[in-house]
């Protein structure tokens, strides 16, 4: 199963070297990997989405954990929660119908299309894998010439009914 | 960003002139005896001369050994640092003298000794330009250390040095690398002296729950076939007594590892002798056979396990560490308890009532069934030396009461089967890593901490030519160690798989062609010593360990005698080999 993980580590040089090092040297996957500054800028977060059953992904957290600068480990998937992932894809596209049925699928995906030219365009997508994987396997049959993905960030879902009992 | 720039702009405008302010060396130099340091094993070169010029001016509070490779002196540290608890430090120079270090670092990481390595780095400005002897120090050590530091800036270093030393030595200890840029150690800044750091990044270990420690303690007092299997954790959490008491007030058998030796009384009724590959057969049956496992200290290191599918098939499994990355790693335990395995014997001990002195008699009928099958045994030789005779006599000659360092091979497995050992520390050995050539240095780490204590490295003839240049640390010293050399011309374990498991192949193993050790021990200022014969033996060793200086003895033993009994990689514990 995939787990989402996200971990907290101090914003520092090398910090985050140390968690893609521990990764590979103790041969776990990386599927994606995301980082950016966290609600405190001097903590950084990093989403990392990972294969592995329960006994693997209990063992990278640990050995997650016993990094220094680590602060806190998460498995985002064990609780419910939010995944999104946005893509940009040129398309190649003439005007007329190849053209007009990429607008069509970026009007069904929510999607937007940010750079024209008359021969491409580059459209932009944002969901979770599925959504994102889903929209480029359409697009792919018109002709897909580049595609870039950010990776995975996620973070839990709130819940009313504990926001309730706190009250 | 600006308010930090100007915070800095005031605090350096209100402290005083620059002349007054130290540098990063003797910043370094004083957190270093802040932290208790008083020993340093280094060897200078271009990007520590700052630091070296500093020390130079603190010579009487820190002594400083200059040994003759950096490997010697991650060693030596570790030995220090193995022998005495307190933590080993190092200083090497950038590139070489880093590199040179990784081997002893990765060792004390295995092992879980707590040294700190201090590295010099090439200005910051040429970080990045391969300047000469640059090396990516924290990116090459990154995965053997705890943690590990590239100073950017002087002001930082009490910081540093003091939590450097807190890792080092907290939780499950390890080695820290501290690199220092050269313009960083020469850089003048305040000193701030830091006696109540809290560290923001560690987080405290809770003591293990209540009702963990009932549930495992009622798991212990069931159990009809049960085992403790105990390690190094042990002898590094000071648990000795705990667990003396705890396997005495239960009657339970005792069985440790390799680094684990000493941690309980090797001649103690309770002692089945140590477990795994080279481990007795009484040890491993009884492991095979037990119902409850309790593993005190220890990480199911595959050299203890064999194949995991069929380790311990019938226990349940009670796991205490005191890193949770060890726990359920190997062996998925029914019971978990993270903490510090001295705690919690003693949170055993105060649940405990008195017990029956017959409890678990047929489970010890059987296992004295297994003893008395299968003991410890090698067959004697008129005209070659035994090198189990060796250990054997080394054993009678100094009391059981030597402290003793080894290499890795056939000669270790020897001294962990044939040496009991009787207290913590008393075994100084590369476990994990599996390094020749730690012997030597190791011995001599051990022997200026305890000055009075006889201290012998056993070592083979392959390892020992891997840092035998530390004998002249030794001599310039005067840390009179005795290296016991048990020289088969072969690196014997090699050999030994090569004819058990390669159709007698042996593919590059000989090394017959080695220089006279007699001589190349006096040609270093040592004394010389060899035993060729049975009949010579004790005597040669009597003189040699009663030699008041650095000797070194050149024991030519059997060529192929092999190590047994033994479980090869991967099998099933059952199926040991026990003799040729």
């Amino acid at each position: 199963m995939r787990h989402t993980l996200s971990i907290i580590v101090a914003d520092e040089p090398g910090e985050l070297s140390r968690i893609v090092g521990l990764f590979s040297a103790r041969g776990f996957n990386i599927e994606t990997i995301s980082v950016g500054e966290s609600l405190d800028p001097r903590w950084s977060r990093v989403t990392i989405v990972t294969p592995g059953d329960e006994r693997t992904i209990q063992q990278i957290v640990k050995q997650c954990e016993r990094l220094a600068r680590v602060r806190e480990v998460h498995d985002i998937t064990t609780r419910p929660h939010i995944e999104r992932e946005m893509a940009l894809i040129t398309v190649s596209a003439k005007a007329g119908d190849e053209r007009q049925e990429v607008l069509s699928l970026v009007s069904v995906f929510r999607a937007k299309v940010v750079d024209i030219s008359h021969t491409q365009l580059i459209v932009e997508a944002s969901g979770n894998k599925e959504k994102v994987d889903t929209f480029i396997e359409l697009l792919r049959p018109i002709g897909v010439t580049d595609i870039t993905r950010t990776g995975h960030i996620a973070i839990n879902r709130l819940s009313a009914r504990a926001d309730a009992n706190a009250a | 960003m600006i308010a930090q720039q100007e915070i800095e702009k005031r605090v350096a405008t209100s402290t005083a002139p620059e002349e007054e302010m130290p540098t990063g060396a003797e910043m370094l130099i004083r957190a270093l005896v802040h932290e208790g340091v008083d020993t340093i094993f280094g060897y200078p070169g271009g990007a520590v001369l700052h630091i070296y010029d500093e020390l130079w001016r603190a010579r009487d509070r820190i002594t400083h050994y200059l040994v003759r490779h950096e490997q010697g002196a991650v060693h030596m540290a570790e030995g220090y640092a193995r022998a005495t608890g307190r933590a080993g430090v190092v200083l090497v120079t950038s590139g070489p003298g880093a590199t040179n270090a990784v081997t002893g670092i990765a060792n004390a990481y295995m092992d879980s000794t707590p040294i700190v390595v201090i590295t010099g780095q090439v200005p910051k400005h040429l970080i990045g330009t391969d300047a000469f002897q640059e090396v990516d120090t924290v990116g090459i050590t990154r995965p053997c250390v705890k943690h590990n530091y590239l100073v950017r800036e002087a002001r930082d270093l009490p910081a540093i040095v003091r939590e450097a030393f807190h890792l080092a030595r907290s939780g499950r200890p390890g080695p820290v690398v501290i690199d220092i840029p050269k313009d960083v150690s020469a850089e003048r800044a305040n000193y701030s002296r830091l006696d109540h750091v809290s560290f923001p990044f560690s987080t405290q270990l809770a003591s293990v729950e209540q009702n963990l420690t009932l549930e495992a303690v009622r798991q212990i007092v069931d159990a009809k076939r049960p085992v403790l299997y105990v390690g190094g954790g042990i002898v590094n959490s000071g648990a000795v007594d705990s667990l003396l008491s705890f396997a005495e007030l239960l009657r339970l058998p005792v069985t440790p590892t390799l680094m684990g030796l000493g941690g309980f009384p090797s001649s103690h009724s309770l002692c089945l002798g140590m477990l795994g590959m080279h481990g007795t057969y009484a040890a491993n049956m009884a492991v095979a056979e037990s119902d409850l496992l309790v593993a005190l200290g220890v990480r199911f290191d595959d050299r203890v396990t064999g194949r995991l599918a069929t380790f311990a098939p019938h226990a349940r499994v009670i796991h205490v560490d005191i890193d949770p990355a060890n726990i359920g790693k190997n062996v998925t335990p029914t019971l978990a308890l993270t903490g510090d395995v001295k705690q919690v014997l003693n949170q055993f001990l105060s649940i405990l009532q008195p017990q029956s002195k017959e409890r678990l008699e047929s489970w010890w009928d059987q296992i004295r069934r297994w003893q008395l099958s299968q003991p410890l045994r090698f067959s004697g030789s008129q005209n070659q030396i035994k090198p189990q005779t060796v250990i054997r006599e080394l054993h009678r000659l100094t009391n059981g009461e030597a402290l003793i360092t080894t290499d890795v091979g056939q000669h270790q497995m020897w001294v962990a089967q044939f040496y009991p050992f009787t207290r913590p520390r008393q075994l100084i050995t590369s476990g994990g890593l599996g390094t020749m050539g730690f012997g030597l240095p190791a011995a001599m780490g051990a022997q200026l901490a305890l000055a009075d204590q006889l201290v012998v490295a056993v070592v083979g003839d392959g390892g020992f030519q891997m840092t035998n240049q530390e004998l002249a640390t030794a001599v310039q010293y005067d840390l009179p160690v005795k290296v016991l050399i048990m020289n088969n011309g072969y690196l014997g374990m090699v050999r030994q798989w090569q004819e058990m498991f390669y159709d007698r192949t042996y593919s590059e193993v000989d090394i017959s062609v080695a220089p006279d050790f007699v001589k190349l021990a006096e040609a270093y200022g040592a004394a010389g010593f060899r035993a060729e014969r049975p009949a010579e033996l004790r005597d040669v060793m009597e003189a040699a360990l009663a030699h008041k200086g650095v000797a070194v003895v050149d024991v030519v033993v059997e060529k192929e005698e092999n190590v047994f009994p033994m479980v090869p990689a991967g099998a099933d514990a059952r199926n040991m080999i026990t003799g040729r």
